[in-house]
């Protein structure tokens, strides 16, 4: 789910508040701490588990996800000792910043938390989060999408977190506009180009897509589809490369349709946003798999006129996408029940019935591997992209995501850089693919000052 | 002073007034003279995801007099200071004087809609403003191209500024105008009746006794104002979301130590850069202070 929707309340100030005084007391007292994820600790034996699980316990499981207390009580049936406390902390950055500034106060911080792929390195620099393999987590392994489980796993192997849900890349589109302008669906980028020059010339009121200057998250999809090795973490070695050569070939890429005018550059989840689509102004939306069913509540006006299609290629005979959203289940270093929560954690994202149960309730898009090649999944019609098997088209793309792809554990700050580079050079029509070198040399400077030994990726 | 038969019992009246603002004292020591202090502890240290936390004296002090980010920021807020307060309390000014006038009907209701903006919590201000200057389909755009011109691009670079003045002058000229209208509540009727009887009309009024009455509530109001501008930080933070390229992390001093402290994790450089904004505020104050309650030459 996208969670750069996000106010600033007083509630939130009140959080940071809290932050900075729970900072100050960390500073005040922050003595040598044992490091508790340096080395894969010996596997817990059955017995440990059965124990555990036959022991009342109380968990605790922070999360964003609505309605999750129906699959959450398809564990507790199954395992009537242990209780889950269901706490919603807020979504994304809100409740990241709450989990922070427990986990540096050293009390209050949950047992489970629903956190996205993009912070799992944000946390385990912190040994934050606890290295699932003593509990058996590897057996899993072939249960999940290959690229969703490298993005749980460490650079010394461990399993951080299990995947829950995901955002592979696709592109949604107005097949009425399409039609009624003559353009046919693009398979490679450069068609994207050619088609996108055609149906602003034909409606100058109308462009293909709109190519957001605040989302981050979905350019960093395009970067990853693109093949670009933007982050590479080893511990305290990252080599950034922000600007590397597929980078640049993206940034280039839009920032040229930016500059000639026929791509919108408006932020997205704004009333304005919603409104062009609901008005016709965005013929396409470049989006993950989350996308479809959040449109079809977002844009009723235009229900019927919509289908879905794999992004664009650079090099059509090798299709590949990227990710953009989805989330895991993490258990909490400091939890006192980690063979519980390590179990709740399976539980929810591996049994068959929770799995499926995500994909009917929540509507998420399945990690699991069984579910995606389940026809009762992929065989849904969607009657908003005219009864088209949306499922079926993303379970395939899912298959083609690069497993390459890692995240930086300074994921904001290179947001914020990249807003304030490349997000404005996209706005302004400037250079894009040189404002990639300014993103590079910002984030460069942020991480040796955080003591990080940085390489050009 | 004479003394009286109370004079002896004066320490113990003072100590029952203590045990009176003993609550506040606390909520004012644990929630402000504590947090400040801790703040000015953690300027003096710097803390790295890799590496933890040292003692580094001044050093964040000099890199923040340095920053060249957060100088556009205090420029850029001065500059929204000396346009739009002066704007917003010539507005309030009028008003007041016009509620207090006595000529306008339905005086009661038009000061309440004038304050009711300050009401308004400024999220939804913001959210309401946001869409006015909608750049596709805000009413303003709209009606621009009825009439067949090009509204401005409100929240565009050129514009920002201007369009933030104007929620900040809609949010705040009713709570100046509370302010500037209770004071003049408080001049005694007489004068008004003595200037009428010398044959002054309502303008002399207003502008020979009316308005030096208000100089001390005139001043007052500038002081919150100084610091409300240099603190702007809601309506930028707000308006950030509709304008993620124009308003960036540094756009106003608060809202480049609030990016600093919980975007790039650089809380005790971000306490520096707070606490050097308040050194600013106070002698921006003090200056402002000095300028007019300078008395004039004769």
């Amino acid at each position: 789910m996208p969670t750069s929707i996000r106010h600033l309340n007083r509630r939130r100030l009140l959080t940071v508040t809290a932050a900075a005084v729970a900072a100050v007391t960390l500073a005040a007292c922050s003595g040598s701490s044992p490091d508790p994820a340096s080395a894969p600790a010996e596997a817990v034996s059955q017995a440990d588990i059965d124990k555990a699980m036959t022991t009342p316990t109380t968990l605790t499981f922070w999360t964003w996800v609505p309605n999750i207390d129906q699959e959450v009580a398809l564990f507790e049936k199954k395992y009537p000792a242990i209780k889950v406390e269901v706490v919603n902390a807020g979504q994304g950055l809100d409740a990241y910043t709450k989990l922070r500034t427990a986990l540096k106060a050293g009390t209050g911080a949950p047992d489970i938390a629903q956190i996205e792929y993009q912070y799992i390195p944000t946390f385990s620099i912190t040994k934050s989060l606890v290295d699932l393999r003593p509990y058996g987590a590897a057996a899993n392994q072939s249960k999940f999408v290959d690229w969703t489980w490298g993005q749980v796993t460490g650079p010394n192997g461990e399993i951080l977190a299990y995947p829950q849900d995901t955002g592979p890349m696709g592109m949604l589109y107005r097949a009425d506009l399409f039609e009624k302008y003559g353009i046919e669906v693009p398979k490679t980028w450069d068609e994207f180009a050619d088609a996108a020059r055609k149906l602003h010339a034909a409606d100058p009121k109308v462009y293909l897509t709109n190519m957001a200057a605040n989302e981050a998250a979905g350019w960093h999809g395009l970067m990853w589809q693109a093949g670009s090795k933007a982050y590479t973490v080893n511990g305290t070695e990252v080599g950034i490369g922000v600007n590397d050569a597929a980078s640049r070939k993206v940034a280039g890429y839009w920032g040229g349709l930016a500059k000639e005018g026929v791509v919108s550059t408006d932020p997205d989840f704004t009333d304005n946003w919603f409104q062009g689509f609901n008005s016709g102004k965005y013929a396409t939306w470049l989006t993950a798999a989350w996308g479809p069913v959040f449109l079809s509540g977002s844009a009723k006006s235009t229900a019927g006129k919509w289908r879905a299609a794999p992004l664009p290629q650079w090099d059509a005979a090798k299709p590949v996408s990227g990710n953009w959203g989805g989330s895991t289940s993490a258990v909490i270093t400091g939890t006192k029940n980690p063979i519980a929560a390590a179990k709740f954690a399976e539980f929810l994202n591996t049994d068959p019935e929770t799995t499926t149960m995500f994909s009917t309730v929540q509507n998420f898009f399945p990690a699991s591997k069984s579910l995606l090649a389940d026809p009762a999944f992929t065989g849904q019609k969607s009657e908003f992209f005219g009864g088209q098997q949306v499922n079926k088209l993303f379970a395939e793309i899912s298959g083609t995501v690069d497993v390459g792809w890692q995240w930086p554990p300074f994921l904001d700050q290179s947001v914020k850089d990249w807003t304030e580079t490349a997000g404005k050079a996209l706005t302004d029509s400037g250079d894009v693919a040189a404002a990639t070198d300014e993103w590079q040399s910002r984030l460069t400077a942020y991480a040796k000052d955080q003591g990080f030994t940085v390489s050009a990726g | 002073m004479p003394l009286s038969a109370a004079a002896p019992r004066r320490p113990q009246a003072g100590n029952r007034a203590y045990l009176f603002i003993t609550p506040f004292l606390v909520c004012f020591v644990l929630l402000f003279l504590l947090p400040l202090a801790y703040a000015g502890y953690l300027s003096l240290f710097k803390d790295q995801l890799v590496g933890g936390t040292v003692f580094v004296g001044l050093d964040n002090y000099l890199r923040a007099v340095q920053d060249a980010r957060l100088l556009d920021g205090v420029l850029r807020v001065a500059l929204f200071f000396l346009i739009q307060v002066p704007i917003m309390l010539l507005v309030a000014l009028a008003v007041a004087l016009a509620v207090d006038s006595g000529l306008l009907r339905l005086a009661n209701m038009f000061r309440l809609g004038v304050f009711i903006p300050y009401a308004v919590p400024s999220v939804v201000a913001a959210l309401m403003w946001g869409y006015l200057y909608g750049p596709d389909f805000g009413p303003l755009t709209q009606l621009g191209e009825r009439l067949g011109f090009a509204a401005p691009r409100l929240l565009g670079d050129s514009w920002m500024l201007a369009s933030l003045g104007n929620i900040v002058t809609w949010e705040f000229a009713g709570y100046n105008m509370i302010i500037l209208f209770s004071a003049l509540r408080t001049v005694p009727v007489e004068r008004y009746e003595a200037a009428a009887v010398d044959g002054a009309g309502p303008w002399r009024i207003a502008w020979h006794i009316k308005i030096p009455a208000l100089r001390p509530a005139l001043l007052l109001c500038l002081i919150f104002s100084v610091i409300g501008s240099f603190q702007l930080f809601a309506e930028p933070n707000l308006i950030q979301r509709l304008a993620p390229t124009v308003i960036d992390s540094s756009y106003t001093p608060n809202l480049y130590a609030y990016s600093l402290a919980f975007t790039s994790q650089q809380v005790n450089y971000a306490a520096a850069v707070s606490f050097l904004l308040g050194f600013v505020i106070l002698v921006v104050s003090y200056a402002v202070l000095l300028l007019t309650t300078r008395r004039p030459r004769r």
